[in-house]
């Protein structure tokens, strides 16, 4: 739950006076708060803890930290389907 | 050879190694804080690599192995309830409380799901309104925006049948406990690299003066774990005190203020008892007064639970670093992680995990022949 898992912003909107988006890891789509990274686009990267975005990040950055968790088995909390 | 296979770039695994032994002049003993950074470490054999005078230690970055019994016993206590849906990330399940944990709760009929993110949980609770849910809100500084956030949302959306179970710790006030400690032998530390991209690292620079020790920010991959070694073992041999960051592509000296933001205006800092070491004073988070109607503490009135730790398990003093898992009598034999006598068996960022998995066991059976 510590390590942040990189994805690409695929669309970006508002829920509860919150920006939201929708996130992909490695074909994995996830709904996740962007609200602490308010500069997040659409096709940018982003470190994800828990369902919330912390940092943008490069796409190399992004590639090479998710092919590494990948790597390491720490990926599982992506297969939690959504309420 | 695990080069040759496993890393990434064995060619600058190899030129950092060759540079940490050619700067290593005398021991020194570094303790990394970070779960995930420990796992790395001994899936890599990282700290078997090293030269023999620089030593690793694993520190108590394990959030889920961190967490109290008693907090394990209430969860328990809350999702055996029949009015509740008990919510909580998957590795808290399988956590040894005094008697049972909390998949056996569940299946013993208790409502116990997992969930990916806090703010899923205000789902469910929409759509159960006849129910409470309550959220086992655990972590470090990583995982505290998204708590903060989740409760700040339920307040202004009005939704009243959500409450957490707050076990909120911290990295820094550990990192002063075990340097306080009369049997801390850790000299430099790595500090824990997400945790840092949330909070920065600006309270980690008075932390290194009091003590005199240098703490290197740190990534999570093979290599950043070598650089971070290579740039504490320089800064120890050069008698430098201060805060280096290694992972700078990731962490800022200021964090994310945004996300700091949230998690100040809903919770404060408070002592918090760490499983296998005490209580650390000003080392959690619990709910500011404005948001006590969401404290499921006070709402199931659970304070009282009578405890019972197990009497074979060292995980203490493993999380303080004094001892390594293998020097754990029940280690592998009575304690695996199928049937894990304590949290740093259960979790994949626990010490005792993380030796068991890569096969540390065989060597301390061959030892005991």
């Amino acid at each position: 739950m510590c390590l942040g898992i990189p994805g690409k912003v695929i669309e970006t909107y508002r829920e509860h006076d919150m920006l939201m988006g929708k996130v992909d890891f490695g074909g994995v789509f996830k709904r996740i708060c962007l609200e602490h990274t308010p500069s997040a686009e659409p096709g940018q990267y982003v470190i994800v803890h828990v369902g919330f975005s912390l940092q943008v990040i490069d796409e190399a950055e992004a590639q090479l930290v998710f092919s590494f968790l990948k790597e390491m088995d720490e990926l599982g909390e992506l297969e939690t389907p959504e309420p | 050879m695990k080069f040759q296979s496993e890393y990434r770039d064995p060619v600058a695994a190899q030129k950092l190694l060759q540079a940490i032994a050619r700067t290593a002049t005398r021991p020194w003993t570094i303790m990394e804080v970070c779960g995930g950074q420990t796992h790395t470490i001994v899936k890599y054999g990282i700290d078997e690599l090293l030269p023999p005078q620089v030593e690793l230690v694993h520190g108590p970055g394990c959030p889920v192995c961190v967490t109290p019994l008693e907090l394990i016993d209430q969860a328990i206590a809350i999702a055996a309830r029949p009015d509740v849906i008990f919510c909580s990330f998957g590795d808290m399940l399988r956590v040894p409380g005094s008697r049972t944990d909390l998949f056996a709760t569940k299946a013993a009929g208790g409502d116990v799901r997992i969930v990916y993110s806090p703010l899923d949980c205000l789902a469910i609770a929409e759509k159960n309104p006849e129910k409470t849910i309550v959220f086992f809100a655990v972590g470090f500084e990583t995982t505290a925006p998204a708590n903060a956030m989740a409760v700040w949302q339920a307040k202004r959306r009005g939704i009243e049948n959500f409450a957490v179970l707050v076990s909120h710790v911290l990295v820094p006030p550990a990192m002063t406990a075990i340097l306080s400690s009369p049997t801390n032998r850790v000299q430099g530390f790595l500090g824990a690299g997400h945790v840092c991209s949330v909070v920065g690292y600006e309270e980690y620079e008075p932390l290194a003066q009091r003590f005199q020790i240098p703490i290197v920010v740190t990534g999570f991959e093979p290599l950043d774990l070598l650089e971070g070694i290579y740039r504490c073992v320089r800064m120890l041999e050069a008698g430098r005190i201060g805060v280096d960051n290694q992972y700078a592509r990731a962490v800022q000296r200021s964090g994310n203020p945004g996300a700091m933001q949230l998690i100040n205006d809903v919770f404060e800092t408070t002592d918090r008892k760490w499983r296998g070491i005490g209580v650390i004073p000003a080392s959690g988070f619990r709910l500011r007064p404005e948001y006590q109607a969401y404290d499921a503490q006070r709402r199931f009135q659970v304070h009282q639970l009578q405890v019972l730790e197990s009497d074979e398990c060292i995980s203490g003093v493993i999380l303080q670093g004094v001892k390594k898992p293998k020097e754990c009598p029940a280690f592998g034999k009575t304690c695996t992680p199928e049937h894990p006598l304590g949290a740093t068996m259960v979790s994949s960022e626990g010490a005792c995990a993380a030796y068991y998995n890569y096969g540390r066991y065989r060597s301390s059976q061959t030892t005991n022949v």
